[in-house]
């Protein structure tokens, strides 16, 4: 039972507003857990907290035990925790074999690794993932050019080459055709469980989250309302009350 | 395989004899070698990073003064060469020349990388229009300084050493600094080849696709930014040091950080030519210094304008330049693959 | 180097005083850029050729025998039309493009536009005589030339017209609901395009104006444009996009910079002092907001 994330009083002020105010959260290892609330309720915000995309106003991010909200994007990244974006962010000119490959970790990262070549191997490993996306026959098509839902497949993959130890999924399955969003639920159980993958997402589709997630926490107003199962969820009153709008 | 290596054989042969094939052209041939080094520098800013520099010129004039400077310091006091007609009192032996040469040539390029590794962290920074305006200040700003540095002759400029006496006539001057920017040139190049099949050349292409998502999948990009920084410095500066030689005579807003002409060059060509490729910055170089070759005396009186005018016409209605138009029609060529049935859906979407 | 200026306090006055005056002048270059910017998102890197050109205008009513001051009239009409046409030929297929491309297209229209300016008037440093004498203050102890004091009053009168137009005129509501949101303002029926061309065209009138007194007060030659156009984006990346009091003060303190400047460091490296003073503003702001994570946009 150890936790992997933990969110403790965490503050985030925009100005005047209030976009996080005390959230708390613990994500356990090895698990999957859902973020929802309506819109602007600081869902995203938080991420951008976690992830380290801006300081914190007060409070604490531990991430496996280390402290992460004093560090910049990249120390966070490389400590293993990996977020994917509500607008897809991929490398648009390079082929998706390309974006697969500049995604991977490298085995050194100093100032005389600049120069060493991608070792070839990486290149199974890139293919083999895609595969897994379901993008093995874009592989060698610019990024670019995919379609959005194909974009955020790539940016999956793009994820997973970098093996990290949790991933932040913001709305994995938002502008996906309905009909392959199954496909999407079954790969990122998979995710979880084969490659034992920490998984913390944000939907706003309640089908999706409630199969996927182990337990949800509800934000609204940038407060933390509620969390539990889905189905404690699912009948939660202030839930309820936040997504239709009662103030 | 087989086709490459006689290709690049055929250029290193061609490009070996062509100052007995063109006697005539040998110093033409030299500055567009030179032209060809400041494009393909340019370019791993420009093309392969994204990063718009109006400053590069910086290291181009450094180099000039660094390398003209150590070529005279080394043997006579700078401050009287410099003062009015200083360079007849002094006169620098074979030895010392080719001796006053090397040390030179080699501080033009590795001080120049020394200042962009120093300046790098703070400029670097800076992103899209914010990089461009800066480097443009810096450029210039170098430029008016060294206007005003009287060790280097401030506003009037200074000579560069003159070839010694007794050894061969301005001919054989020609074909030495001809075949130096050739090796120049070429070793410029073949870096590049080399980096860019590295982590170097894909993390410099993340960065120009999507910086925050490269810093978001863990990269230090600051860190490859700076080097490739260090070493469009190394080279552009050595270019300098060879210019200032091959012209002979530095002035500091016009030859050194001449960002009105080789400063505008060095973006054009690399546009011109196709930026983000390895070969465009070198078609490119080639096709503008035949275009200003030749056309030159057309425009007679106003070239400059016809280069403001080419630039506007390049950017806008071909940005992607001569490789860029060769890559749509012939994807296969570069491995690229077009998915047709996908192409056409997005466009219907759009 | 040399700080005498700061022993004589007169010294001091002086240049505060030519500062200020020579500040203001700045600050209307700087609001046409922060229009522009604001509006269609583009930094045109040609606004001290406009400026320049503008100046031209003046200079040639100078040499035509009528007195430079209408310039302040007549160069804004002209160099509008100048703005609208470059937007009608030029700007309307970069607007909506990527940032290397809008950079690169107002950076070649900068040297097409000074090589242009030194094709057809030459390379010679050249004034618009006004002759509006000086005035002596402090028993003649600082000396400040009309034509700065003409400067400033006419700036800040153009300033205001600007401010009240964009308040009153339907077309003034049509560009600031365009700069708010483009899209929307779109969708309700504004021509965003008359919108652009016409932010532009008052620009470069702005720039005329500029232009006009800039050649009665200082020197014209084709390739002095850049330093104007580093000023203006100094003052507005330091005052904000919206805030014409914080446009005006900070041009000032660039003034004021420049003409102690030239006291210390010498007028030789006024324009070197002009760039630097960017460079260290960029960086400071660079890594000032390097503490936040974040970056200029």
């Amino acid at each position: 039972m150890t936790s992997i994330l933990a969110v403790d009083q965490v503050y985030k002020y925009f100005g005047g507003v209030k976009a996080n105010e005390n959230i708390s959260l613990n994500v356990e290892q090895g698990s999957i857990v859902g973020l929802i609330g309506p819109n602007g309720s600081g869902k995203t915000t938080l991420f951008n907290s976690i992830a380290g995309t801006h300081p914190i106003d007060k409070g604490s991010i531990q991430f496996s035990g280390k402290e992460v909200s004093t560090l910049p994007v990249p120390a966070v990244a490389k400590l293993g925790l990996l977020r994917t974006f509500q607008q897809t962010r991929i490398y648009g000119k390079l082929n998706c074999i390309d974006n697969m490959l500049i995604s991977a970790k490298p085995p050194k990262d100093d100032l005389f690794s600049v120069f060493t070549k991608i070792p070839l191997e990486l290149n199974e490993k890139a293919e083999t993932l895609l595969g897994f996306v379901g993008l093995y026959q874009k592989r060698k098509i610019r990024a670019g050019d995919l379609s959005f839902g194909q974009q955020k497949l790539l940016e999956l993959s793009m994820a997973l080459m970098n093996e990290p130890k949790m991933l932040l999924l913001d709305e994995p399955t938002a502008g996906i055709n309905p009909t392959l969003i199954n496909g999407i639920i079954d790969r990122l159980i998979k995710v979880n469980k084969d490659f034992g993958i920490t998984l913390l997402v944000i939907e706003h589709n309640m089908r999706v989250i409630m199969q996927l997630a182990q337990q949800i926490f509800c934000l609204a107003h940038g407060q933390l309302i509620a969390n539990g199962t889905p189905d404690e969820i699912k009948n939660d009153q202030r839930v309820i009350d936040a997504y239709l709008g009662a103030q | 395989m087989n086709n490459k290596i006689i290709f690049y054989g055929l250029i290193v042969a061609f490009g070996l004899v062509a100052p007995f094939l063109f006697p005539a052209f040998k110093l033409q041939i030299s500055i567009m070698l030179i032209l060809i080094i400041l494009s393909l520098t340019w370019d791993v800013q420009g093309g392969q990073m994204g990063y718009n520099t109006f400053g590069n010129i910086l290291f181009f004039g450094l180099g000039m003064y660094i390398c003209s400077s150590f070529q005279i310091g080394l043997f006579f006091p700078l401050a009287e060469w410099t003062a009015s007609g200083g360079e007849k009192t002094f006169v620098h032996t074979p030895t010392q020349f080719f001796q006053g040469f090397v040390v030179g040539l080699v501080l033009s390029g590795i001080i120049p990388a020394l200042v962009a590794a120093l300046i790098g962290y703070g400029i670097l920074g800076l992103r899209g229009h914010y990089f461009a305006i800066c480097t443009l200040g810096l450029g210039i700003a170098a430029g008016e300084l060294a206007g005003g540095i009287e060790l280097v002759g401030a506003g009037q400029g200074m000579t560069s050493p003159p070839w010694p006496k007794g050894i061969g006539d301005t001919e054989l001057r020609s074909e030495f600094f001809y075949y130096i920017c050739f090796t120049l040139m070429v070793c410029t190049f073949l870096f590049l080849r080399w980096a860019y099949t590295t982590r170097f050349g894909l993390v410099l292409n993340a960065i120009r696709d999507n910086e925050d998502k490269a810093e978001a999948m863990g990269i230090n990009t600051m860190r490859y930014k700076i080097t490739g920084w260090v070493v469009s410095a190394f080279f552009v500066g050595m270019a300098g040091g060879l210019m200032g030689n091959m012209i002979g005579y530095i002035e500091p807003v016009e030859t050194a950080f001449a960002g009105r002409t080789f400063g505008v060059f060095m973006v054009l060509m690399a546009i011109l030519g196709g930026k983000g490729t390895l070969w465009g910055p070198v078609i490119g170089a080639i096709a503008f210094h035949i275009f200003k070759e030749g056309f030159w005396t057309f425009f007679l009186g106003w070239q400059y304008v016809a280069l403001g005018a080419l630039i506007v016409i390049v950017v806008i209605f071909f940005p992607e330049g001569i490789m860029g138009w060769f890559r749509e029609k012939y994807p296969e060529r570069f491995g690229e693959e077009i998915d047709e049935e996908d192409r056409k859906a997005e466009v219907e979407l759009k | 180097m040399d700080f005498l200026i700061f022993q004589i306090p007169i010294l001091m006055v002086q240049a505060s005083m030519d500062g200020i005056l020579l500040g203001i002048l700045f600050a209307l270059i700087a609001y046409g850029m922060a229009l522009q910017w604001g509006v269609m998102n583009i930094i045109n890197i040609a606004q001290g050729e406009l400026v320049i050109l503008g100046g031209y205008i003046a200079y040639f009513m100078y040499m035509a025998g009528i007195h430079p001051a209408f310039g302040v009239i007549v160069s804004p009409i002209v160099m509008y039309f100048v703005g609208w046409g470059l937007y009608k030929t030029i700007i309307f297929r970069v607007v909506d493009r990527d940032l290397f491309i809008s950079i690169l297209a107002t950076f070649g229209i900068s040297i097409l536009t000074q090589q242009l300016m030194n094709f057809v008037f030459g390379s010679d440093v050249v004034v618009a005589q006004s002759n509006f004498g000086t005035t002596m203050l402090f028993n003649s102890m600082v000396t400040l030339p009309n034509s700065k004091i003409f400067a400033a009053v006419v700036s800040v009168i153009f300033a205001i017209l600007l401010v009240l137009y964009m308040r009153r005129s339907k077309l003034g509501r049509a560009i600031r609901a365009t700069a708010q949101n483009a899209r929307a303002a779109k969708i309700l029926g504004v021509d965003t395009e008359s919108v652009y061309a016409a932010t532009f065209g008052i620009n470069a009138a702005l720039c005329g104006v500029a232009g006009a007194l800039v050649a009665i007060t200082f020197t014209l030659h084709p390739y002095v444009g850049l330093p104007y156009t580093v000023r203006s984006f100094m003052i507005v990346i330091i005052a904000g996009l919206g805030n014409l009091p914080a446009v005006a003060l900070s041009g000032m303190g660039l003034g004021v910079f420049e003409e102690f400047s030239d006291y210390i460091f010498g007028t030789e490296f006024r324009i070197a002092a002009v760039f630097l003073l960017l460079v260290l503003i960029l960086v400071y702001r660079r890594f000032k907001l390097a503490r936040k994570r974040e970056y200029l946009k």
